[in-house]
Parts: C-alpha cells; sequence; structure tokens
C-alpha cells in the first residue's frame, strides 16, 4: 500500500497549532472533514472513539511519531492524513519522546488488512532517517505531499 | 561458574489474532521484551525486527496465520523468547476482546 492509496493531500496539516493530544487528533478530524473525506455530523464520534483508543495505550510509536486511529462506519474505505508539529506534541509514546509526525487513519471496520497494510507502509518508509528527518522540517502541504510521492516511488526505504 | 556466556534460543511462531500484528500487539510485545536484558528478533522470511522496537516490528505487517520465527540471546534469553511466545500464543489477548 502507498501514501496516495490512504493520505487526503487536501487534509495535510502541516504547521499543527496544537500543543495536547486530545487537540491534535481533533484538529487531524477537522482537516479530513473540511477536506471532504469525513461528515461534520461525525466528527465529534470519530474523534471520541480516537481518543477512546488512545487510552487502551498511546499510539506513539517511537522515533517522534504517532498513528492515532480508529474504525469507524462511516468511512467506505481506509481515509488517512498526515500533521506535522514543529514543537511537538507530548503522546506518552513508548520511548518518551515527543511526537512531531502524525498519521492518523480512519477505516471501516471488518477490513483489519488495510490499517495494517497502512501501518506497514508508515512504518517501513520512517525507518529511513532522511525521509523522517525531511518530513518534521516541512512546512508546506507541497513539502509533506511531495515527500510521500517521493516515498512511494521507493526513492526512500528499500 | 563457568566464562560469561550468551545463552541463545528459537522458537517457530503464529499469529492467531485475527487483526494481524497491528499497533497494540507490536507495543505489547515491546513493552514484555523491554522487561528482559536479552536480545528478542522476530523474522518474517527474510525481514528481520527486533521485538523492542514497534516501528521494526509493524514493518513486517504480518496478518493473522503467519508463521514468524523468534530468536533470542541474551542472559535471559529462555525466559524472554517463552514470554514473547505466549504472547503470541495467547493473539495478543484480543481474541476475547471487543
Amino acid at each position: 500500500m502507498k501514501f496516495a492509496d490512504f493520505i487526503c493531500v487536501k487534509a495535510i496539516k502541516p504547521d499543527l497549532a496544537s500543543y495536547d493530544k486530545e487537540a491534535v487528533v481533533t484538529e487531524l478530524v477537522e482537516s479530513l472533514v473540511t477536506a471532504g473525506e469525513i461528515k461534520t455530523a461525525d466528527k465529534d464520534d470519530i474523534i471520541a472513539a480516537v481518543m477512546k483508543r488512545e487510552e487502551l495505550g498511546s499510539t506513539g510509536i517511537g522515533r517522534g511519531v504517532a498513528v492515532p486511529h480508529t474504525k469507524h462506519p462511516s468511512v467506505e474505505k481506509l481515509v488517512g492524513t498526515v500533521g506535522v508539529s514543529v514543537d511537538g506534541v507530548d503522546f506518552n509514546s513508548l520511548d518518551g519522546e515527543k511526537v512531531q509526525l502524525f498519521f492518523l487513519l480512519i477505516s471501516p471496520p471488518e477490513r483489519p488488512g488495510d490499517h495494517l497494510r497502512a501501518l506497514e507502509n508508515i512504518s517501513r518508509q520512517l525507518r529511513d532517517d532522511t525521509f523522517c528527518r525531511f518530513l518534521k522540517q516541512s512546512k508546506t502541504v507541497d513539502d509533506i505531499n511531495q515527500l510521500l510521492e517521493e516515498a512511494d516511488n521507493n526513492q526512500f526505504a528499500s | 561458574m563457568h566464562a560469561m556466556s550468551n545463552p541463545s534460543c528459537q522458537q517457530i511462531v503464529v499469529v492467531k489474532n485475527e487483526k494481524g500484528l497491528h499497533l497494540r500487539p507490536a507495543e505489547l510485545m515491546a513493552r514484555l521484551a523491554m522487561q528482559y536484558e536479552a536480545t528478542v528478533m522476530v523474522t518474517k522470511d527474510d525481514q528481520s525486527a527486533d521485538c523492542k522496537n514497534m516501528l521494526s516490528v509493524l514493518t513486517l505487517g504480518a496478518v493473522q496465520g503467519t508463521q514468524l520465527g523468534l530468536s533470542a540471546e541474551g542472559p535471559d534469553a529462555a525466559e524472554a523468547l517463552s514470554a514473547v511466545a505466549e504472547l503470541f500464543e495467547a493473539g495478543f489477548h484480543e481474541l476475547d476482546a471487543e
């Protein structure tokens, strides 16, 4: 699975304004609403579901990366977005580091395979130091989208 | 007592839980493996990942039914290996959840 298969470019958020977990999740979900991927009526429910998942254990996977996610019946296919925080947000990550890169994923129920393939892609690409560093330094939607496209074309990880 | 040795051991495990080796299982495994001094590696085909590193484990993209090799090396290798193997056997405690 490639980034282009699930990342909604219109919802990409460089320079996140939020400084805590719930605010970041809200900002990212609202961005998907603005982009037309999620209905306004489902927004609060989705935010609550993502936060509930965080209570089970942080989705901060280390290296300044978090993958907040949930399943929701309102989406027909996996949708996601990317957010970058310049200063980082405390996300209770396993390694204790602040999170600068967020990949929010909303999956339809009963599709665990797609979610797993998205996680596989994200983690494989982020293992590359250059990709990770460039993404954290990105300032615009175009910068981020270009990096994702380059990653999709295998210019980073093997 | 004999000289310092680094025991190692290995075993085959199967991903039993329906959702595969996604984020929560990877986290549970990392937290568990971190309690041991031994290095525990999980291998799928020719790809190996350090169990203590979630990012690395997630790159395997192991779905339900996947056979994986587990290997441990270090002073408490046997204990670490059996603890991680038990987690796979229990389906990461997801079988009865949700």
